[in-house]
Parts: C-alpha cells; structure tokens; sequence
C-alpha cells in the first residue's frame, strides 16, 4: 500500500530570463519518506527546494504540500521549514531564542515555547546550550542548532539544503547517521540537496538525480546504483566502464550487443531494444574479475594489466584489452595470500570476465 | 566537542606587543593633545573668566556666565530648538536613508557604484554654495514655487523658515546617514531574511526583528554622525532661517563675533554646556542601542 504524498510537483520549471533552471519536473513525495535531490552544481536542485520552500514561485507547473496547491503562496505562510546550508542562524539571539523565533511567529504561548525549546535542544542533544550565541558553537552544534529552529516547529516537510556540506569528513559521518536516526524519529517527511552521492546513498528512502533542470532517474540507492537509466547517471554514482556497440540479437533474457571491434558480448537491457540500436555497456569496475586463465563465462576477454593501485581493501587495476579499449576492475582483497589471482603486475597478461546480469545496456 | 585553540602569545612577547601598540598611538595622541586639550582647556578658562564693559576679558574668575545661562530663556530656547532640529533631521535622515542605503545594497553592481558616486558628488561643491543654492529653490520666485503655481496650489512662502532650515540640514547631512549604513546593510547576510521567512514572519516582523537589530550598528554610527554636527550648525539655520532661527551655533557665533559687546566667556560657557548635555545625549543613546549585545 502507497502512503499518502507530502509534496507533489507537477511539471515544475523555473526559469530565470533565458535560463532554464528546473526543466518541467514531476515528482511525488511520500509521507514521511527521505528524498534526495542529488546532482553536480547548477542541475537545478537547489532551486527546486527553494521552491517548495516558497523562496522562488514557479514560472510553469504545479507543487501542493498534502494535498494544497502552494505555488503562488509565500514562504512564510507555508508549512514547511528549511535547513539553510550557510545555517542562517539569527546571529544577534541566542540558541533558545533562535529555536523560539517560528513558535513566536506562530503566537504559541511562552510555557509551551520554554518547553518546545528544551524539547528541541534535547532532541539534537544541546541541552545547557541554550543561552549561548550561535558564534560560540562549533559548526557541528550550529548545524544542530538549525535542525532543532526547524523541527521545533513540527513542519510536514523538512528540506535540507546540503545541510553537512560545510562540515568535516569525520563529522559529516556523524550527522549523516544522526540525521537519518532523528527523521525516523520524528516521522517528517525530509527533501536532502546534496551533491555528494554516498550522502544520498546512505540515508536516502528514494534518490532523485538530477542534471541539466531535469530527474534523470527517480529510485531507491539500490535501483539508482545497480540499475542506472542512463549513461549519465551510471557515471555520476559510482564508477562504471563503458563500451559503446550496436545491438545484434535479443534472446529474451538477455541483448547481444556488437562492439566495434567485432567483439559479442551480451547484457541486460531495461527496456527492449531492437537490433541495430546504437548503445552504451556499463560495467561497475568492482564486478570485473581478472584471472590467469580463461573462465567458461560467457564473458571473457583477453587483457593486459596497464596499472595496479593497491589500496589495502581492494587493488585497484586498469587492464586494456586488445582493441585498446580501457578497463577499470577493483578486485577485493579477500582471497587466501597464496592464491596466484591476487597478485599481479603490470604488463601481465590474463582474462577478464563478468557476469552478464552486471552488464547494463542502455541506450546511447 | 572541539573547542577552537586559544592563540595566545607568552607573556614576553605580549609586553613587547603592548609597548608598539602604543607606539601606534602617539601621533594622534600629540595630535589631539596639542589641538583639542589644549584649546579645550582655553576654553574652560575662559568661561570662568568676567567680560567687561567694552566685551575686553577680565582675569577675575566667577560663575556668571554660567548663572546667566541658566536665567535667560534666550538660551534655554536655543538648547531646546538645538537639540529638536537635531533629532528631526537625524529621524528623517534615518527614514530617506534606510531604504535608499537597502535599495543600493540590494541593486545590480553596477548601479550600485553609480548610486553611490550620486551620493558623493554634491561633497565636491562648497557646501555654502549648495545652501545657496537651496535659498534660491526655495524663493518667492524659485522654481518649487513656479512648481506650485503650476498645478494649482499657490506660492507658498517656503523661505526663511524653520521648514526651510530643516529642509537644508537633511540635505546636507543624508549621506553621513546612507554611507554607514551602507556598509551595514552590506555585511548583512539576507539569507537571514529567508531564514525568517521560512520560520513564519511577516516582511515587517522580518524587518523589525533581524534586519533592523544586524543594522543598528549602522544606524547608530549615522545618527550620531548626523545628530552632532546638526545641533551644532550655524551656516543653514542663518541662510535658510533668515537669521530668525536661532540655533546654538547661531548664538556663540554672534557672541563671539557680532554683538556688540563681544562675551568669550559667556561663549565659552554655552559652549561648554553644551558640549557636556551632548556627550551624555550621545552615551546614552550609544547604551540604549547597544544593549542587546551587552
């Protein structure tokens, strides 16, 4: 059963002079769902949120927030509240009276508000930091400061716009399992900009990935990651190898697909694809394996070794095959210390092979 | 919890830094020593000093002129007018300033630049010939009155006046309200603006209770920047007031040069007081607009 939507777009589109930012979008938000909006600079994800939020209205399309179309509404009257990348933390009051200031604007009587506060303040495990300045925190707390202003106010949609961008690595870790920890708790629906994708990865119910003002691909991690829509977005997540070929044959399961130096590989497609369609194999490097001799697999091609990264987990090996084509393959170091396939060097020759469930074919 | 590291120097070393900080002080201490104390100083003497018959000063020291201050209302009523004038045109001041200093912050580069040359220009011309300039605008035959005659309202006797004074010491004095809080306003962080609004105010609760409090400092520095020299002026409530707006300055200007006979000390005196009623006007407001961030 389908929960009931939060946040409906409907053929969005911002436009700013001749520039389109957000190119007709249409996304349905679930209650309680955490969402990303994942892409590189200027894709237009920012700009999505801070429509949601009421900052800019749309130029073209529809957004209800549960069931009420708001696109002509301004922010403050909105029921959504925002997590600002810069924070935005009012700097001339103190911790309680910035998370104070939307239940006051809301007109919630002052022993509800002392007690919302010190509420909020325990959630993000502040408490005793009330009467400080957000200058005397340390990023992280004013970090929390924010998602306690935000939440204090029991939105129905929390956005956060690339919210632990401006933290260290160690600590972003921190808040990244922190947050997912308290968006289960509190059941609010959260919309994450973000432009780092195991962000997205990690604490996402559904990724949205953007480019170019458009959702390339709408889906779970795991969708996102194993089953890509497009070149652009197997690139963008992860890594991938990528040949280019014409599709031979269907045998129902699997798409033969001819490389341009004759070689047959075969792969699955998501969508039929008639014969001599030009398309893209993407393989992830860490589903290539390398071996000293051929495998019956279906799949295995004659390589040399060009480069071993050793990185203590994996090695890390570029391998060119014989039409000179590049390969990328991460083996893990999980094989007994004595096996030959572990260790190898450049210049060595042997075979790379996959499964052809892990070679995705799409269209160019 | 990580705690930001303390840069402190050893204690050596911070003596020595002690010493060349108030290396950094000396000119301008000479400076203020040899030409504010100093004259200052003077001053003070002379308000205790006796004026004779002829206006010649008398070496024989009392408080009369001081009495006489507090025993004529020509005086009083200077103080009074002095210091009224002073707040509305550090008010209106404030009113023309505030947005145009919001609009230039918040307007494209490049008008930015040139609405702040516009703000500079009239710096470049006398500013005697500028209140000239407003005595003829604001003529029997001056063009705002054509303007009235125009549409229908009338000539209206605009000049001498206490409008006209007002007129003049707003115009003179705007910029030292716009160009503080210029720079204000700039280092204003407006995401703080959206932050608000994304909590739930209104533009005016947003106004009142982020911008207005991130800006005081701003408007603090302009007030006083315009509120001293106005209650001190002289030159536009003569022309523009037709010498029958009497201002401070006015009066110790005709007490040190004019009347016949001359009266430093009593001069000396007014001035004086005056000085004093104005330092504790400035600290406390300087207290009132600070507090918050005490």
């Amino acid at each position: 059963m389908t929960k009931a939507s939060a946040v409906v777009l409907d053929r969005v589109t911002k436009r700013f002079g001749n520039v389109t930012a957000v190119d007709s979008i249409s996304v349905d938000i679930r209650d309680g769902e955490f969402f990303s909006m994942l892409g590189a600079s200027g894709c237009g994800k920012t700009t999505t949120l801070r429509m949601i939020a009421g900052f800019e209205y749309t130029t073209e399309g529809v957004i209800s927030l549960g069931g009420v179309h708001v696109e002509r509404i301004p922010a403050h009257l909105r029921n959504v509240n925002t997590v600002f990348q810069s924070y935005a933390l009012f700097p001339h009051m103190t911790v309680n009276e910035n998370i104070a200031f939307g239940l006051q604007m809301q007109k919630v009587n002052k022993s509800d508000i002392t007690k919302r506060v010190a509420e909020a303040l325990a959630m993000v495990q502040l408490t005793g930091y009330g009467e400080r300045r957000p200058k005397q925190l340390s990023g992280g707390q004013q970090q929390r400061v924010a998602l306690a202003r935000a939440l204090v106010n029991r939105p129905k949609v929390l956005l956060l716009d690339e919210p632990l961008g401006a933290l260290d690595l160690k600590l972003r870790k921190e808040m990244q399992i922190e947050l997912k920890r308290l968006q289960q708790e509190v059941g609010i629906t959260f919309i994450y900009v973000t432009h780092d994708q195991e962000e997205a990865l990690t604490m996402s119910d559904r990724i949205a990935v953007m480019h170019a003002g458009k959702m390339l691909q709408i889906g779970s991690p795991t969708e996102i990651y194993e089953r890509p829509a497009n070149r652009y977005v197997a690139d963008f997540i992860g890594e991938a190898n990528f040949l280019d070929g014409h599709v031979s044959a269907n045998d129902g399961i699997y798409t033969i697909v001819t490389l341009a130096s004759g070689v047959t590989l075969s792969g699955i497609a998501q969508h039929p694809m008639h014969a001599g369609a030009a398309v893209t194999i993407a393989i992830r490097p860490e589903k290539l394996r390398l071996s000293v001799q051929p495998t019956d697999q279906l799949l295995c091609l004659p390589a040399t070794v060009e480069r071993v990264l050793y990185i203590g987990s994996d090695t890390r090996l570029t391998v060119s095959l014989d039409n000179g084509a590049h390969l990328d393959v991460w083996e893990q170091n999980n094989r007994s210390t004595l096996d030959r396939d572990a260790y190898w060097q450049k210049g060595e020759r042997g075979y790379v092979w996959w499964t052809p469930d892990n070679a995705l074919i799409m269209a160019e | 919890m990580a705690m930001v590291p303390s840069i402190e120097a050893p204690p050596d070393q911070t003596q020595r830094r002690n010493r060349s900080l108030l290396g950094l002080l000396a000119p301008g201490v000479l400076w203020l020593l040899v030409f504010f104390v100093l004259p200052l100083l003077i001053v003070i003497v002379y308000s205790f000093a006796t004026n004779g018959p002829t206006g010649k000063v008398i070496w024989s020291f009392n408080l009369d002129s001081y009495r006489l201050l507090l025993t004529k209302d020509l005086y009083y009523n200077a103080y009074i007018r002095s210091f009224v004038m002073g707040v509305e045109t550090t008010l209106i001041c404030a009113l023309i300033g505030y947005p145009l200093a919001l609009h230039m912050v918040m307007a494209p580069p490049a008008r930015r630049t040139v609405l702040l040359f516009l703000i500079l220009i009239p710096f470049w011309t006398n500013f005697l010939v500028r209140t000239y300039a407003w005595m003829l605008l604001l003529s029997n035959n001056g063009i705002i009155n054509s303007v009235l005659v125009a549409v229908g309202i009338g000539k209206q006797m605009l000049f001498p006046s206490e409008g006209a004074v007002l007129v003049g010491l707003v115009y003179g004095s705007l910029p030292f309200m716009v160009l503080p809080l210029y720079a204000s306003l700039s280092r204003f962080d407006f995401t703080l603006m959206e932050a608000g609004s994304d909590l739930g105010a209104s533009i005016v609760q947003r106004f009142l209770r982020i911008m207005l409090p991130l800006t005081a400092p701003g408007l603090v520095a302009g007030s006083v920047l315009v509120f001293i020299p106005t209650v001190g002026q002289f030159v536009v409530s003569d022309l523009l007031g037709g010498a029958k707006v009497d201002m401070l300055g006015n009066l110790l200007q005709r007490l040190f040069t004019r009347s016949n006979p001359p009266n430093w000390p009593l001069g000396s005196a007014l001035a004086l007081v005056f000085m004093a009623l104005l330092t504790i006007v400035v600290v406390l407001y300087f207290r009132s607009t600070t507090e918050e961030d005490r």
